[in-house]
């Protein structure tokens, strides 16, 4: 059931809803086995892109013409493909681009949300009329579609896919924190900051920006698996790095012709992109619900 | 009176938006590597006689502001520009392929919003808490599923294994099940997560009570009186959902190795053909503008509490 609270008895500057019949709130305080598979799952990326060798020490791209296409068994568990390589050692190797895409893409556009935000939140209303306008405009273009344009000047490539999923989410961070700023801004504690003569950039940095970040972090954990989602599609289709590379987007375009003989050569590093939004969302859900719950 | 000056300021805000729109694909022509000369040419013969003549015909020599303004006098009447590449016009390339795009995804959009609303008419409340485990994880697990791999997942199990569908092409409607279902799945689970949301929140509202003490049943409480009020939030993600099923059907067409816009974009990335990437990417945006238009217009008429802000 949902309790409705009263009006808060401190001014605090407004936080991000969430749904209090949400799994993830109700069980707030106590990580239940799904967030804890979730984050074991995430250590095990970092450390895959950190160090693969740790995990696989085989070479990604030796080829062993002996054991093509073997399914997945006791010498190779994720089986091999075409070329004999094998799947396991490849998708383990595949992490760091996943992750080294994700994760840049994801601080430009937060970046880039968080300045352009504050900015239109804090000047004048004509330049926040031309800002926002421009962010509307922006996300009347289908993400995919806006980052295929990028591509298109920039060429394929990793550069390419960071900078097209940074610039096409970026709009969205942007217009969150506008409407943090413009709710900050109006709210008692920077009404009173004014009254008592503080300068501009004091209150900027002191009072408005540390009350606008603070549901950022957990926006860009949930971002970060849009942008792995949004990477993979695009190399997916060709715009990424480019094979032999292991990505796990081009992996699953390579082993797409062998898809009818030999399944676990796409479907399986399909599932390690699935596996990893599915656990940034789950972190960035609990932490959220957290976040919420210590603001209340 | 009133109710028609907010019909036309949500009007005026989508076209301010269409002309950002085309203002920034125009900045992108612009920013777009080589010279445009050089584009037009292609392998073709290059002589100063020749580049005299394109600049002369394409009205390169004018002014910046000029071409601008001819840019968007052109757009407006339906004139997306010529491919570099295939040395046609941009508005007979993609018409050529619209339809099998436009078939795709309004199949796909149709079928998500089915599933969402069942799924959530049949999990809202707290009648049956597995049941509402199930689907919410269900939910995450295809809002996070690349649109490919459930794709790829589809035609193995469904085409390779059993034979039930067509491997590719476009033959038939047998043929759209797969790809419409693809692009249906995630749709309707992150819409299903809206409106579940939405009735959820209905449900506690005294009208609902009211209903209950008169006798209706749960299921035409829920079909009757809060799907009405769940609908609003969902209403305000028609843009959005037109926007993952444009880009959805570049990926799933090529997954199932269908013809359509999709093929036409990625070749023109490919090739750097920016006048027909710019005319895909204008148009998804003026279809965007124009669905949210919608939307906006259509809550303004459900919901009479809006029109007077």
């Amino acid at each position: 059931m949902t309790v409705t609270l009263g009006p808060p008895l401190t001014d605090a500057p407004a936080r991000i809803r969430v749904d209090p019949t949400e799994p993830a709130v109700r069980r707030r305080f106590r990580p239940g086995p799904g967030l804890l598979a979730a984050g074991a799952y995430l250590v095990l990326l970092v450390v895959a892109a950190a160090s693969p060798a740790a995990l696989a020490p085989a070479d990604p791209l030796a080829a062993d013409p002996l054991a093509v296409l073997s399914p997945p068994g006791a010498g190779h568990w994720f089986g091999t493909d075409h070329l004999g390589r094998d799947v396991l050692t490849r998708v383990v190797h595949g992490a760091g681009h996943s992750l080294t895409i994700g994760v840049a893409a994801t601080a430009i556009a937060v970046t880039g949300g968080v300045l352009l935000g504050l900015l239109a939140g804090l000047t004048h209303r004509v330049a926040d009329e031309a800002l926002s306008r421009t962010l509307d405009a922006l996300s009347a273009f289908p993400m995919l579609l806006l980052a295929l344009l990028f591509i298109a000047i920039a060429g394929p490539g990793t550069a390419s896919l960071i900078g097209a999923i940074g610039i096409a989410t970026l709009p969205h961070h942007a217009r969150v924190v506008r409407g943090q700023t413009l709710l900050v801004r109006r709210s008692g504690f920077v009404e009173q900051a004014v009254t008592f003569g503080q300068s501009r950039p004091r209150l900027v940095l002191r009072h408005v920006l540390p009350n606008v970040v603070g549901p950022v972090p957990v926006l860009a954990v949930i971002g970060l698996g849009e942008a792995v989602l949004a990477a993979a599609g695009l190399s997916f289709l060709g715009m990424g790095p480019q094979p032999p590379s292991p990505e796990w987007g081009a992996m699953l375009s390579e082993g797409r012709n062998y898809l009818q003989v030999a399944w676990w050569i796409s479907i399986l590093p399909g599932l390690a992109v699935t596996a990893t939004v599915v656990s940034l969302t789950v972190v960035g859900r609990h932490w959220q619900a957290r976040f919420d719950g210590r603001r209340r | 009176m009133r109710a028609l000056r907010a019909v036309a300021r949500r009007i005026g805000a989508g076209l301010l938006v269409l002309w950002v729109a085309a203002t920034a694909a125009y900045l992108a022509l612009l920013a777009a590597p080589g010279d445009t000369v050089d584009n037009i040419i292609g392998d073709g013969a290059d002589t100063p006689d020749i580049r005299a003549e394109i600049i002369a015909q394409w009205g390169l020599d004018r002014p910046a502001v000029v071409q601008y303004v001819d840019y968007l006098v052109r757009l407006v009447n339906g004139d997306l520009g010529r491919s570099y590449l295939l040395q046609r016009p941009v508005s007979d390339v993609i018409g050529e392929q619209l339809l099998p795009t436009l078939a795709l995804a309004v199949a796909a959009a149709g079928l998500g919003v089915l599933l969402a609303l069942v799924i959530a008419v049949a999990t809202a409340g707290n009648r049956r808490p597995w049941l509402r485990r199930l689907s919410s994880g269900t939910e995450l697990l295809l809002v996070s599923t690349p649109s490919f791999l459930i794709g790829l997942l589809l035609l193995s199990v469904l085409s390779f294994r059993f034979r039930f569908f067509p491997v590719s092409g476009d033959q038939g409607a047998g043929a759209l099940v797969l790809p419409a279902v693809t692009l249906a799945l995630p749709i309707a689970g992150l819409l299903a997560q809206v409106l579940r949301d939405g009735l959820d929140r209905a449900i506690d509202q005294p009208f609902v009570l009211t209903a209950r003490s008169r006798g209706v049943r749960e299921r035409g409480v829920l079909l009757r009186h809060a799907l009405r009020h769940a609908l609003l939030p969902a209403v305000s993600l028609a843009g959005w959902v037109f926007g993952i099923v444009i880009g959805g059907t570049v990926i799933v067409e090529q997954v199932f190795g269908r013809p359509g816009l999709g093929q036409v974009i990625l070749s023109a990335v490919a090739n750097q053909d920016m006048p027909v990437v710019l005319a895909v990417v204008t148009l998804s945006a003026a279809g965007y503008v124009v669905v949210n238009t919608a939307a906006d217009l259509a809550y303004l008429l459900v919901d009479p509490r809006l029109r007077r802000s």
